[in-house]
């Protein structure tokens, strides 16, 4: 058997509602595939892991995989991962959301679980639209974009996702695309294996809606785009800022120690003990 | 005692108010067994606005968990004495700070110096609530002076029993130098 | 050094002496329920009058190796709730009006996922920021219909310190029983006052826990129909790894547009509380037995309406109280024998009427149906029930 169809055997639910809801080309079933792949590289078992998914098109990864799988409101699924983690530390809480559902809706839950510095992996696909509801604007559309809610040129400034990761204080910061298949496998792997609130934000595309409106070809147009337009962060930092003006910087951002959560709780504990019993 | 006794403390928000209510609930709920019911109300302020608490104590269950017609009124400044005074029957007792109530709206009330006692005598401002309170257990009875010390000290922070103490023995002299100067009142 | 209200001193085992009588705030008595109910996870957001529950949680839970957080709103505390009892743990939140606005959201999809926890709602004056610092019962229908679409919840209420580790343990009981959130409905009065109470030793009350699967894994179906109408409840990371969804799902908890899978699922969610009503509703009379007008109240305002029965009963009035702990689902069959009977019911309430809609609802005519009602932020006095009693 093929290792692709050994890992297809082994991590996806045969039984349940094949074909997925994503669009022929879409970059989702990349990131499904990377996700899969890294997690079969760390080691863990089907059991310890808890894949935890918000709203829209990225929101739909959990039905089709393996795991304790869990589908929760719109923009809210850090908060419940971040449940599941503190009730049992042991299981590895992954995170997958969208730009719409991590930075719009979910914006200030994303900043604070990056602040709290739990060990969580978050996985937010970036395809600079609301694709499920349909092509509206988001977050990360770019100024001057056309999407279906904004057909005159979009007013508002993107929100890049990884650097507002690394200001709000996560552990880990990551950015990869959909093209670049092999690096997307490698960050979310070091991610899951990182200690502390790891993020990977992966370039998309939505051919269907975003490239459509802003006549940006198909899905093969889109991802060569991608693979254009990034620059390996290593190469990045002897670059200025307007050689990287529109750019797209790939690799690890940010790698730090920082006290996770638990831990420092794990104090906390000790130190109730402690007050308990003693007059206070 | 009656059946129901209903008491009201009021002041100013940081005088401590509602730990007074709080302490004389103890009193009389954990260290004589009685029911009581201990309510409060407040405004968005820490320090500076109007506190109120109420103790009801009681032989029996309590139902209605406020005061009514409150039979004691404690003041610790002359706004909570012009708000409260008329609500108590006329055979009802009014205790003030005479330092911070300089207006006593009825010949009947007992003015004390609270404040004052626990800036001059006890070194700390702060504890004009124990003061008064020690005073208050001595002109109602309402529960003992043991009970009273006990409740205090359980309550305070560590470090403070003695001048706790020390502050509700100022009150319950004052109000027991009262006594006899009026004894008619008693 | 500020001077301060401690709590009473802990003993040793992070508990209170048990069979010592100790003076509680209903906020300090809820937690002491919910402690005894097996509450080990807390998450919440800072809300007047709530916040005490908050403050004594985060003291009390560490040393019983549970855990505390403080999220970024009320969103996503109850959000942390869900994912903690999905993971295992009893759960629980607390919060005020606005914060309980904010909840909705979660609350929906802990009714759809079927996902245990316990959501206090501390009343106070509203709409929108309202009267923080004052009383009210305006939240009454807003805990029944407050999330969107069509779902069952039970709501309990409390009237007193004693009802607050009571109905807290109930809640919790309930929740875990039939897979549902449960609400607590306290408000500020209840919330503040303190009262003296003796807390019971853990091996006087019930404590339930959720009905866990012991089948093999691949015979697990997690949402099935069973008689009972609750399935049993896979913990994540026990062997059973299934899908928990806010969508409409099929047994096996997968995303279903099936009209022969909807129906069935939205049947069993309704019928897994409505065919446990006898074990769900719960109502204390006083003196209602022979009573000839009925007083139907809940919450503080159930402790002004005791004293005035009282008072109605010294004046020869044959006056009784029905107090409802379940608000919902709304205590029908426990309720209609006294309309039957009385010649007129009271409802007094701290809104315009939410309670007394319902009894009018159920009443159909039977008797006459009158409500009091205040709004200024104070609780109704006996003396003005007193005073519609005896005019009934």
């Amino acid at each position: 058997m093929a290792e692709v169809t050994k890992l297809i055997h082994k991590y996806l639910r045969h039984e349940k509602k094949f074909p997925h809801v994503w669009c022929p080309g879409c970059g989702n079933g990349i990131v499904l595939g990377a996700l899969i792949r890294a997690i079969d590289r760390t080691g863990f078992t089907k059991d310890e892991i808890v894949l935890v998914s918000g709203i829209g098109c990225s929101g739909r990864m959990p039905v089709y995989v393996d795991f304790n799988t869990l589908h929760t409101t719109h923009g809210r699924a850090l908060t419940f991962a971040t449940g599941v983690k503190l009730a049992n530390p042991r299981l590895q809480v992954i995170v997958i959301m969208g730009d719409g559902d991590a930075t719009a809706i979910g914006g200030n839950h994303f900043i604070h679980a990056a602040r709290r510095n739990l060990n969580l992996t978050a996985i937010i696909i970036n395809n600079n639209t609301y694709g499920m509801t349909g092509g509206q604007y988001s977050p990360t559309t770019p100024y001057g974009a056309l999407s279906t809610t904004s057909l005159y040129g979009h007013i508002e400034h993107p929100f890049s996702i990884a650097e507002l990761a690394v200001t709000a204080g996560a552990a880990w910061v990551g950015r990869g695309t959909v093209y670049h298949a092999t690096l997307l496998d490698q960050l979310i792997e070091q991610a899951i294996k990182k200690r502390g609130f790891a993020v990977v934000e992966a370039i998309s595309h939505c051919h269907t809606l975003y490239g459509r409106t802003n006549k940006l070809g198909g899905p093969a147009e889109m991802m060569r785009r991608q693979k254009e337009l990034a620059v390996r962060v290593e190469k990045a930092r002897t670059m200025s800022p307007e050689e990287l003006e529109g750019k797209i910087t790939i690799g690890v951002l940010v790698d730090r120690e920082l006290p996770i959560f638990t831990q420092e709780y794990q104090k906390v504990r000790e130190a109730a003990r402690g007050a308990v019993g003693s007059k206070r | 005692m009656a059946e129901r006794l209903e008491i009201r403390l009021a002041g100013s928000g940081g005088q401590g108010i509602i730990l007074a209510g709080v302490i004389l609930a103890e009193a009389a709920g954990i260290h004589e067994g009685k029911y009581v019911c201990q309510t409060q109300s407040y405004g968005p302020q820490a320090r500076g606005g109007s506190a109120k608490a109420e103790v009801v104590i009681s032989e029996e269950e309590i139902d209605y968990p406020q005061a009514s017609q409150p039979e004691v009124l404690l003041c610790l400044s002359q706004k909570a004495c012009d708000t409260y005074v008329f609500d108590l029957p006329p055979e009802g007792l009014v205790i003030v700070d005479s330092g911070l109530v300089p207006q006593l709206p009825t010949t009947k009330a007992v003015g004390l110096p609270f404040t004052k006692i626990a800036r001059e005598q006890i070194g700390r401002e702060m504890l004009a609530n124990i003061v008064a309170l020690g005073a208050l257990a001595v002109l109602t009875r309402v529960v003992s002076l043991k009970s009273l010390e006990a409740a205090v000290l359980a309550r305070v922070p560590q470090g403070t029993e003695a001048l706790n103490r020390k502050a509700l023995d100022a009150g319950v002299q004052a109000a027991r130098r009262y006594l006899k100067s009026k004894p008619e009142k008693t | 050094m500020v001077q301060r209200a401690h709590g009473p001193r802990l003993t040793a085992h992070g508990l209170r002496d048990k069979g010592q009588a100790v003076l509680l705030q209903g906020n300090e008595a809820m937690v002491e329920g919910a402690l005894a109910a097996g509450c080990r996870f807390f998450a919440g957001y800072p809300i007047t009058p709530a916040t005490e529950i908050s403050e004594m949680m985060s003291r009390r839970l560490p040393a019983l190796g549970g855990t505390f957080i403080q999220m970024e709103d009320e969103i996503a505390s109850l959000g942390a709730v869900i994912g903690a009892s999905l993971a295992g743990a009893k759960a629980m939140t607390a919060t005020s009006g606005p914060g309980f606005s904010l909840m909705q959201e979660n609350l929906g999809f802990a009714c759809m996922a079927e996902v245990p926890c316990v959501i206090v709602n501390v009343m106070r004056g509203g709409p929108s920021t309202g009267l923080p610092t004052h009383v009210s019962q305006g939240d009454v229908q807003q805990a029944r219909w407050g999330t969107h679409g069509d779902h069952p919840i039970i709501v309990l209420a409390v009237a007193t310190t004693r009802d607050c580790f009571e109905v807290t343990v109930q809640a919790f009981n309930l929740s875990e029983k039939y897979r549902t959130p449960v609400i607590i409905l306290s408000d500020e009065v209840v919330a503040h006052t303190r009262e003296k109470i003796v807390l019971p030793p853990p091996a006087t009350f019930e404590v339930v826990d959720r009905l866990r699967p012991n089948m093999p894994p691949e015979w697990y179906i997690p949402y099935e129909d069973t008689p009972r109408g609750v399935p049993p409840m896979a913990v994540f990371g026990d062997g059973y790894r299934y899908h928990v969804t806010g969508l409409v799902h099929d047994v096996h908890g997968f995303p279903t547009e099936r009209p022969d899978e909807i129906v069935p699922f939205l049947n069993r969610l309704h019928r897994k509380i409505s065919q446990h009503f006898g074990d769900i509703q719960l109502v204390q009379d006083y003196l209602a037995a022979d009573a000839e007008v009925l007083v139907i109240a809940y919450g503080s305002v159930a402790r002004s309406a005791k004293r005035a029965v009282n008072y109605a009963r010294d004046r020869g009035v044959k006056a009784g109280l029905s107090k409802l702990i379940t608000l919902w689902p709304f205590p029908r069959r426990l309720l209609e024998p006294h309309l039957r009977r009385v010649r007129a019911v009271l409802v007094p309430e701290l809104n315009f009427g939410q309670i007394s809609r319902e009894v009018k609802r159920i009443n159909q005519g039977q008797t006459r149906v009158e409500k009091l009602n205040r709004l200024d932020g104070n609780l109704i006095t006996p003396e003005e029930i007193l005073e519609r009693l005896v005019k009934l």
